[in-house]
């Protein structure tokens, strides 16, 4: 086995009764790589994301996150990895500085490293105005940098990001983007979802679903040789209309 | 350990900080106790008595002058005929009609015998038991007294006609309904607000999508669980002693037992409810739905817990049914306790059966918590 690959994933599929929701998709994703996971609405992302992160029983396949095994040992995988969903999942009704706390606490930080990573943290996104105010107050654009943030306080080897700038300005998504290159420069494996074929381009590698299948898998610059576009919007709509 | 303390302090954090609950949670069950311990008696009171003198004699009047001069009874109509009568029975303006027949006075007199008619509306049928015990309990006094009148004329020894019971009421005197009534209710509200706090919240985590976010956490189920439902029981245990407190100062509910044995049964029961509220919660999407089914159950633990009809008079499988009912062992012991002054022998196999009760319960529930679906 290859230590720098930190998801290996082979033929993993998940059914819903007859539904095939994620068909028997294979790809691995190496250390520090930024792998965009795209697809229409319904391909199949997210549930196949889920069996990822250990909280949905795949129905046939192999997969191995961070080497551990996604049907067995998924609270090893959940030690290792970070997760921000697509719906705004901190509590609106505690401070930014309860959050960071709370979810520091949940990993198992001590009072020490939770005090110096919360300062980090706020200094970092500027939210040190905003520091003992409910995030239910916040614009979108702040609540998901701050999500994103608190997804790497354990400092994961892999975050997975679940169309983390959905809904936000183009400004808040360019320095969401600088926050995702930091991690990634630091090491930390991002697995990203989006709709945005922009940011599709500021992937290492970018894979394709089109009905549970990965349609096509590589870097942004071969996939427009590969179709002949100019860019990855007309890839993902050669792709996606079929 | 630590993570369960910062659960603890994340749910208190959100159960302060929730203006809109903080009154539900604390204000509200304690009016219900002022309210409903006052509200809820089995007494039959205001018994509006209406009555046919067809006799029109110093007996019949005097018949009437008893109920007249009974606390139960009020409102005494005079009714012309038995039709009048039973039209205002059917407006529901009369309770119970006597009618006293002609040569009433004359026939008992002569034959030492008489009948009297007595209607009683019985669409309450508990009620109109009651109605029917009072109303033959005056007259068979009249009676006695009448017979004795006579019989001190005619200058006989008197003999002792018919043998009187006479009650004692242990445990309770005064029959004080609130006595009776104030302990259970506590019991009521303490299970009602930490089965809907408990049910409603897990499930509030999974509508917001929190939930997902702590499923993808290495936290531990049972430290996840433990964290989130000692806030309800710290909840819990100051309702009761709210309660209690309410219970001494305004409704002076005596209490005899030991106070700290009823907190330690407290302490086991409200793990039975929280158990409850999050196998419901684990098992429903939304907090409708959660709230329903507390609802349902809720309801029928009010009715089967021998707080308002007594459980000895239900068919025996009902009867059987109500040894699943929580709320049954609870409303049993809070009335030894305070009551009687029941000691730790005599309630340790209600409490014995509480804490089986309460094991499987929270099996079930952490059992039935999956992180991962």
């Amino acid at each position: 086995m290859n230590n720098n690959k930190v998801i290996q994933v082979k033929s993993l599929t998940k059914m819903f009764g007859d539904f095939t929701a994620v068909d028997a998709i294979t790809f691995d994703i190496e250390k520090g790589e930024i792998f965009g996971f795209l697809g229409a609405n319904g391909a199949g992302k997210t549930t196949a994301m889920k069996m990822l992160i250990g909280i949905s029983k795949p129905t046939s396949g192999e997969a191995k996150v961070a080497g551990f095994d996604v049907y067995k040992q998924t609270e090893d995988i959940k030690k290792n990895i970070g997760y921000m969903s697509q719906k705004f999942a901190l509590y609106d009704d505690l401070t930014v500085k309860e959050n960071i706390t709370f979810f520091g606490g949940i990993y198992g930080l001590s009072r020490k490293k939770i005090k110096e990573k919360s300062e980090a943290l706020i200094e970092e996104l500027g939210l040190e105005k905003v520091a003992n105010q409910l995030v239910g107050a916040l614009p979108l654009g702040w609540k998901q940098k701050l999500s994103f943030s608190v997804s790497l306080i354990h400092d994961p080897k892999i975050v997975f990001l679940d169309e983390p700038t959905g809904g936000v300005d183009p400004i808040t998504r360019r320095q969401f983007w600088e926050m995702i290159y930091k991690a990634a420069h630091q090491g930390t494996t991002v697995f990203v979802t989006t709709h945005y074929m922009d940011e599709a381009e500021y992937c290492d590698r970018v894979s394709i679903m089109v009905n549970g299948k990965i349609e096509a898998l590589d870097t942004p610059k071969k996939l427009k040789e590969q179709f002949k576009a100019a860019n990855m919007n007309d890839v993902f709509l050669k792709l996606a209309r079929g | 350990m630590k993570t369960i303390l910062y659960i603890i302090q994340k749910e208190f954090k959100q159960i302060f900080r929730n203006k809109g609950m903080l009154p539900i949670i604390f204000v509200l069950p304690l009016l219900q106790l002022v309210i409903l311990s006052n509200a809820a008696t089995f007494e039959v009171k205001n018994i509006k008595f209406g009555y046919i003198d067809n006799d029109h004699t110093s007996t019949s009047r005097a018949l009437v002058e008893k109920f007249n001069a009974s606390t139960y009874f009020d409102m005494l109509t005079d009714f012309q005929s038995k039709a009048l009568a039973s039209s205002a029975m059917l407006q529901g303006e009369v309770d119970v009609v006597l009618e006293i027949p002609l040569y009433f006075e004359r026939d008992l007199q002569k034959e030492k015998y008489n009948d009297l008619g007595v209607t009683i509306n019985a669409i309450d049928g508990a009620a109109a038991g009651v109605e029917n015990v009072y109303v033959t309990q005056i007259i068979q006094h009249f009676n006695q007294h009448l017979k004795v009148d006579l019989l001190q004329v005619s200058d006989k020894q008197i003999q002792p006609i018919n043998i009187d019971t006479i009650p004692l009421f242990w445990y309770n005197e005064t029959l004080n309904y609130k006595t009776f009534m104030v302990p259970g209710i506590l019991v009521l509200l303490v299970t009602m607000i930490t089965l809907f706090l408990s049910g409603m919240n897990i499930v509030r985590e999974k509508e917001i999508g929190t939930l997902e976010q702590i499923n993808v956490t290495p936290i531990k189920k049972s430290q996840f669980i433990i964290g989130k439902l000692f806030p309800f029981w710290v909840v819990g245990m100051a309702l009761l002693t709210i309660g209690l407190i309410l219970a001494k100062l305004i409704f002076d509910v005596p209490m005899l037992g030991n106070l700290l044995l009823l907190y330690a049964y407290t302490s086991i029961y409200i793990l039975v409810i929280l158990g409850m509220g999050l196998f419901i919660s684990n098992f429903t999407d939304t907090q409708q739905q959660a709230m329903f089914i507390a609802w349902f159950f809720v309801v029928i633990f009010i009715l089967m817990s021998g707080l308002f009809t007594p459980i000895e008079s239900m068919p025996k499988w009902a009867q059987m049914l109500t040894e699943f009912n929580p709320i049954k062992y609870f409303v049993e012991i809070i009335r030894m306790v305070m009551l009687k002054g029941s000691g730790f022998k005599d309630i340790l196999p209600l409490a014995l059966k509480t804490l089986a009760y309460a094991i499987v319960m929270n099996g079930l529930a952490v059992w039935s918590y999956k992180k991962t679906s």
